[in-house]
């Protein structure tokens, strides 16, 4: 019996068996207490058709040998720029989606370029480097942000007229327009058909990459650098085409979290939120070595899943938003598990 | 003479930037004195807290945040039994050093596992330590601990508010000794605070610890055959560290008189590290006149810059908003010269001797 629990604990991770208890007794909990649970999934599914992308965006970073994307504000950033772009020109439906995601995707993979390079030079210290360039990014966008030359009266301060606002509300032609895209209904459960879409459709694209020449060699590249070179794989493009991906990735994905919440936030908003991305791939049962496209899908579907049942749980518990603060102590301490592990640095 | 103005690059630019500031901002120069001198006296000592872990090769110690927390606690503790004056920052201090202590040896514990990778680890150290900070005081005080005080906790009875007022407590230190210098208040007794601890620090670099402290920080394996126990001394650097922060923490907050309940030991840990760093500091050698001045200058630079923004660009908020950016923007420079510098070292070093290598096959 205990060969077999400490088996399946090798298996399957000491942190993801907790978070799948942990959601398991969230779920006895909520049924017991009469929750609406088709709400509750309902919502779970948004989450993590919102989110999965700029999860997702790891793989790419870790796969190439660059590591958890820690600067993934960097991408967010450039999201954030599409999705005013097109609200500043008032472009409607899906064909401003279209041209927010074009801009987002070729600035992330500008910026992402940069980033890419500056990551070659410091090898082994990505993850601080990242950290710190995301915040230097994002609070210097803050200024950017301040002086912009946006003209839209309503996304502009009405005092002074200048200067966007810190919260802009995403216009209705736009907001949730992939969420309501072939939505349907289903025992009282509502599919956000096109959100999912979206999110497959980026998973599937992405395996098909590193099924390719170039994705296998910036396999062999992350895995193996020294094989890698002696294969005549060119190890610091690998790294930089990995950033450039990740980046990209992260842009795309700010775009979709935007049209799904309906809000645009600015300034110290985007600080933090590349943490609850590395934690999820991490949850997802990947390393700083090692991250599949499934790592990031299993890892947004719990965490997300997680924190949308926490919230009504534990409110009908105790009064007061509990789920921030889970969040910060869960994907805190999933990533401090992760460095604290034997494999955070190659094995 | 080359090597000297490298070194000191970093601080003699911040010093030009804040001449320039100085001279936009057109402030009076006497509300600059008064504000940078009572800055710096709550502001040394949490800076000085982080010269140890450097020095025993743990690198910049971004959980300094769970140090400064314990203090918070302390403090919170102190202003719910209303103890007044010197009494009630006495009571903080020893309320919060043994939740230093016992936050400094997981820490140490913790980053002990992750060799190599230590900055990153204390700061992640730091982000899931507050959101434990966070359920304590946002959700269990009054459901868990039995507390009653309406004027530190929310209205509904459950955790506590943003702000806190440190009334009873407030100035405590500060008013000590009053002293007047040209119309500027000088809060001497911190500033005697910060010096015997600068004195603290020159001493213990001459015990036998010290000398342990140093030869871990500068490499672990030699120091393991020198029969120093490894893992001991960088739990004791971080035990260290973390205590000082806690009473940094509570000298700092004593000033502030009010506390930012969720906040004020989140910026502690960024502010603190860009001081360092300004003062020509590195993520491997730190040293006292370092902390000193970097604080100087950083501070300085924080005074001036909502008003230089203000006439430079017509926005007081810019100013706000450089602040941060020059917060984050100093570490990231930093720590990206410093693994750049290292990257290039090494490059260097192997090439060295492979090129020796060479010449030997080749006389062979």
């Amino acid at each position: 019996m205990t060969d077999s629990f400490k088996q399946l604990i090798d298996k399957v991770g000491l942190p993801r068996l907790t978070i799948i208890l942990f959601l398991v007794a969230l779920m006895v909990v909520a049924t017991v207490n009469h929750l609406p649970t088709s709400m509750l999934l309902s919502n779970s599914l948004v989450r993590i058709g919102m989110n999965g992308v700029m999860v997702l965006a790891m793989v790419p970073s870790v796969q190439s040998g660059a590591g958890l994307n820690f600067g993934l504000s960097i991408g967010i950033i450039a999201g954030l720029i599409g999705m005013l772009v097109v609200m500043e020109f008032k472009l409607v439906g899906f064909f401003g989606l279209i041209i927010a995601l074009l801009i987002a995707c070729a600035l992330g993979a500008a910026a992402g370029y940069l980033y890419g390079l500056v990551l070659n030079r410091v090898r082994g210290q990505e993850m601080m480097i990242g950290t710190y360039t995301g915040f230097s990014i994002v609070s210097g966008m803050c200024m950017f942000w301040l002086l912009a030359p946006f003209r839209n009266p309503e996304m502009i301060w009405v005092v002074g007229g200048k200067g966007l606002r810190m919260t802009l509300a995403v216009n209705d032609s736009l907001a949730q327009i992939l969420d309501n895209f072939w939505q349907f209904e289903i025992f009282g459960v509502e599919i956000p058909v096109g959100l999912l879409l979206a999110f497959g459709l980026a998973c599937l694209l992405l395996e098909v990459f590193f099924r390719s020449r170039l994705g296998v060699s910036m396999k062999v590249a992350g895995a193996n650098p020294v094989f890698a070179t002696s294969c005549g794989v060119d190890v610091d493009k690998m790294r930089v085409l990995g950033t450039v991906l990740s980046t990209a990735l992260g842009a795309m994905g700010m775009v979709i979290y935007c049209q799904s919440f309906g809000y645009v936030q600015l300034y110290m908003a985007p600080l933090m939120m590349s943490f609850p991305a590395v934690a999820s791939v991490l949850i997802g049962g990947a390393s700083a070595r090692k991250a599949t496209v499934w790592n990031a899908v299993l890892g947004t579907v719990l965490f997300q899943t997680l924190l949308t049942i926490a919230l009504p749980v534990t409110r009908s518990v105790i009064q007061g938003d509990i789920s921030e603060v889970a969040k910060t102590i869960i994907s805190n301490s999933m990533i401090l598990y992760a460095l604290t592990r034997k494999e955070g640095d190659g094995e | 003479m080359k090597e000297r103005i490298r070194q000191n690059a970093v601080p003699v630019l911040f010093l030009c930037m804040c001449i320039l500031g100085l001279l936009i901002s057109g402030q009076n120069l006497r509300y600059v004195t008064q504000e940078l001198i009572s800055r710096l006296a709550r502001n040394w000592f949490l800076v000085l807290s982080l010269i140890i872990p450097v020095t025993a090769g743990l690198g910049l110690n971004f959980a300094i945040v769970l140090g400064a927390m314990a203090g918070q606690v302390g403090l919170i503790v102190a202003t719910h039994y209303k103890l007044p004056g010197l009494a009630g920052l006495i009571t903080a201090v020893v309320l919060s050093i043994p939740i230093a202590v016992v936050l400094g040896i997981s820490a140490g514990h913790v980053l002990n596992k992750a060799r190599g990778r230590e900055m990153i680890t204390s700061m992640m150290l730091g982000f899931a330590a507050n959101g434990i900070y966070q359920l304590v005081f946002l959700f269990m005080v009054g459901t868990v601990f039995p507390v009653k005080n309406p004027q530190i906790m929310l209205d509904n009875g459950v955790g506590l508010r943003g702000t806190i007022e440190l009334k009873y407590c407030k100035y405590a230190l500060d008013d000590l000794i009053r002293m007047k210098l040209f119309g500027i208040h000088i809060p001497l007794a911190p500033i005697i605070v910060v010096i015997l601890l600068c004195l603290g620090i020159r001493w213990l670099y001459q015990t036998k610890l010290g000398q342990e402290l140093r030869a871990v920080g500068q490499d672990m394996g030699v120091a393991s055959v020198a029969g120093i126990n490894v893992d001991r001394t960088r739990i004791t650097a971080m035990v260290m560290s973390t205590v000082l922060a806690a009473i940094g923490q509570v000298i700092f907050l004593q000033n502030m008189g009010t506390m930012n309940t969720f906040n004020s030991h989140e910026q502690i840990g960024t502010v603190a590290i860009a001081s360092l760093l300004v003062g020509g500091a590195t993520v491997s050698r730190a040293t006292v006149g370092q902390a000193l001045i970097g604080t100087l200058l950083f501070q300085l630079l924080f005074i001036i810059s909502p008003a230089a923004g203000q006439r430079l660009m017509g926005n007081a908020q810019i100013g706000e908003y450089f602040r941060v950016f020059i917060g984050y923007g100093i570490i990231g420079t930093a720590l990206l010269i410093h693994s750049w510098e290292r990257a290039t070292s090494q490059r260097s070093a192997s090439r060295q001797t492979r090129g020796k290598t060479l010449e030997g096959t080749g006389n062979n």
